[in-house]
């Protein structure tokens, strides 16, 4: 029998003015506010972590401490890591190997432009694969660094596209200045999404080693644990091998070794924020709403004072007007829900899109049903408990004091 | 003749006070009201004289300061206010002047409506709502907004949603006030229909004549009092006022 006064209420609301529907704003940006955030944030946790250049899952990273802030990561350290440090991690028995890097900040010149940036070595050999694995980079033209490339540069995609950089694009084959040396372009890199590698200058370690003047130095040391199973120990390891090497008692540690997973943590407390932000607004955006709901449905129950008589007298009870209202502020909340979710599910897609084509990824958006079925019972108790005492006042009314209007 | 067969509506000393501000307005005043099965009756009196105020109490929309209103044979005093709305969405069928039809709903969705209340499913409700529609010469009107039809079809439209429960007594307020002579002649005759088939009037005028065509017996209202009770013998109409003895004497005099 409660369909009954469902349809009632549907068929009320059909005749509603704009003004009812345009209450229904704050439910709706709060609802699209959330939606969208949840669609969307698979997309965002890829692209922060894509420019914290975080892919395998058993790969640690480990830096040398000191001020990094500005340059290259590593490149500030007081106490810099060495090949040293290198070959002995490579031999712990959690670790498969280990790779050292170079990153440096370097001047580049090419049709008389000149540009800083990044500059990093790929190691030879069985590494150079592993390097390449870590970072996920492939050629988009030209080739990959070879072992013996001594006087070959790889470019990031920024400097082949559209020539932003130069002024006119670098095609394989071209030559361009490092540090006022000669080296030839072997090949452009695929786009990543991340600034840094999309910007990069990558040549091998030893030439990049002598123009540096980095010696035994190294800025980075990346590191492959045997599977994912042994990556704490690995990691337990290598802070005991380097506070033994570097003389240091666990807790004045002048180095720092992390793992994708501690930068996902990091990664995550940053968008947790951010949620956290668009939460508070969308629930204020939402109690605005439901407040709007409140205003529309005592408004509507004083304009229907006299509908509200007419059905007294022709035998409803209490509780049959007060469903009827209750109703109508439900559907009220719940049609500001579906707004939402359509509008947020929109902006989902649309930013996932985009995502995509900035990353060269392919995401899809996390519609999740659970989710949207959530949120439209949410809404539609949001309404409905808006409703309630404008549903109470109407199911009081005194039926020959309403028919008089 | 009119059958006497069962009291329908008995109002018992009642008397309706209204306090606006330190003044107390008497609307009715110790009045005595019967009505039986089948009866037409009409409650007459001039602008001010509460006949409002009776109509409110004789549906049961209002309940009486003091006195003792029997509806069928129940005391309206027992009832708590929902189940006296359900009591008198089953028993009465109100038939207002201004109509009062619900504007958002059809012709046939306004009838539906007391039936709705009362719990009636969809299926029944519908056929019962064309059945009566098409009593009342609408069956052509059943989804058209009350918006889109005359005045006349809209009061036809109220006598078929005074009639969805099958109530025993239509209450019709100044049924003939917003229509033009020919419509409320229509009007009038569909009462009269009713009340041929059995069903009990009573309606509320200030119009004597109409009163006076339609009626069998006729409640003269005078500032809040009971005036005079006239009831039809062949075609005429004689004075059948129950007198106490206060008023008999000074008769007497």
């Amino acid at each position: 029998m409660n369909l009954d006064y469902l349809i009632l209420a549907l068929k009320n609301l059909k005749h509603r003015g704009v003004r009812s529907w345009l209450t229904l704003l704050g439910i709706f940006i709060g609802v699209a506010a959330v939606i969208s955030l949840i669609s969307l944030s698979a997309g965002l946790q890829d692209a922060v972590s894509t420019q914290f250049g975080i892919s395998a899952t058993e790969v640690i990273t480990i830096q040398a401490g000191g001020i990094n802030a500005f340059g290259a990561p590593g490149s500030g350290a007081v106490n810099k890591l060495t090949r040293d440090d290198v070959e002995a991690i490579g031999k712990l028995p959690s670790v498969e190997m280990a790779v050292s890097r170079i990153i440096s900040s370097g001047k580049t010149e090419f049709n008389n432009v000149v540009n800083f940036g990044f500059v990093i070595s790929v190691p030879d050999g069985e590494e150079r694969k592993f390097a390449y694995e870590v970072m996920d980079l492939e050629a988009e033209v030209g080739r990959m660094l070879k072992d013996g490339d001594t006087n070959k540069v790889m470019l990031g995609y920024n400097f082949w596209k559209d020539g932003d950089v130069f002024g006119k694009p670098i095609v394989p084959g071209k030559k361009v200045l490092v540090q006022d040396e000669k080296f030839i372009v072997a090949g452009i890199l695929k786009k990543t999404g991340s600034f840094m590698i999309d910007d990069i200058v990558m040549m091998n370690e030893m030439p990049l080693g002598d123009l540096m003047d980095y010696g035994d130095d190294v800025d980075i040391i990346v590191a492959k644990a045997r599977s994912e199973d042994v990556m704490e120990r690995a990691v337990e390891e290598i802070n005991r091998l380097l506070q033994n090497r570097r003389n240091v008692e666990e807790g004045d540690e002048n180095f720092e070794v992390s793992t994708p997973e501690a930068m996902m943590e990091t990664v995550n407390s940053i968008l947790g924020g951010v949620q956290a932000f668009i939460i508070i607004i969308a629930s204020i955006s939402i109690l605005v709403g439901a407040l709007g709901i409140v205003n529309t449905m005592t408004t509507s129950v004083l304009e229907r004072r006299k509908e509200i008589g007419i059905m007294k007298a022709i035998g409803a009870k209490n509780s049959q007007i007060f469903i009827q209202f209750f109703f109508e502020s439900g559907i009220l909340g719940l049609m500001g829900g579906l707004v939402g979710i359509i509008l947020g599910t929109l902006i989902g897609v649309v930013g996932i899109v985009g995502i995509n084509n900035f990353l060269g990824a392919e995401l899809s958006p996390a519609i999740d049903f659970v989710l949207i079925g959530g949120a439209l019972a949410g809404s539609f108790l949001i309404g409905a408990v808006a409703g309630i005492v404008p549903a109470m006042n109407a199911a009081k009314q005194n039926p020959v004091e309403a028919l008089r209007g | 003749m009119v059958k006497r067969v069962k009291e329908l509506i008995r109002l018992y000393k009642v008397s309706k006070f209204y306090k606006m501000g330190k003044v107390v307005v008497k609307a009715l005043n110790k009045l005595n009201f019967k009505v039986y099965e089948g009866e037409f009756v009409a409650i007459m009196g001039p602008s001010g004289s509460g006949k409002s105020t009776m109509m409110n109490l004789v549906g049961a929309l209002d309940v009486p300061t003091h006195g003792t209103i029997y509806l069928d044979e129940y005391d309206i005093f027992e009832f708590s206010e929902s189940n006296l709305a359900q009591l008198r969405g089953k028993k009465i069928g109100f038939i207002f002047q201004s109509f009062n039809l619900i504007p958002n709903l059809t012709v046939r969705e306004n009838v539906m409506l007391p039936m709705m209340f009362q719990g009636m499913d969809i299926e029944d409700r519908t056929d019962r709502a064309e059945e009566l529609l098409n009593s009342v010469d609408l069956g052509d009107r059943m989804d058209h907004y009350p918006g889109e039809i005359s005045g006349g079809e809209m009061q036809r439209v109220a006598i078929a949603r005074s009639l969805a429960n099958d109530p025993e007594v239509i209450l019709a307020d100044e049924p003939t006030g917003n229509l033009d002579t020919k419509t409320g002649e229509i009007v009038m005759h569909f009462l009269e229909k009713l009340n041929k088939q059995g069903k009990t009037v009573i309606m509320v005028t200030h119009d004597s004549n109409l009163a006076e065509e339609y009626a069998d017996v006729i409640y003269w209202l005078r500032d809040g009092r009971l005036e005079k009770v006239t009831k039809r013998v062949g075609k005429r109409f004689v004075d059948v006022t129950k007198k106490n003895k206060k008023e008999m004497k000074k008769e007497k005099r």
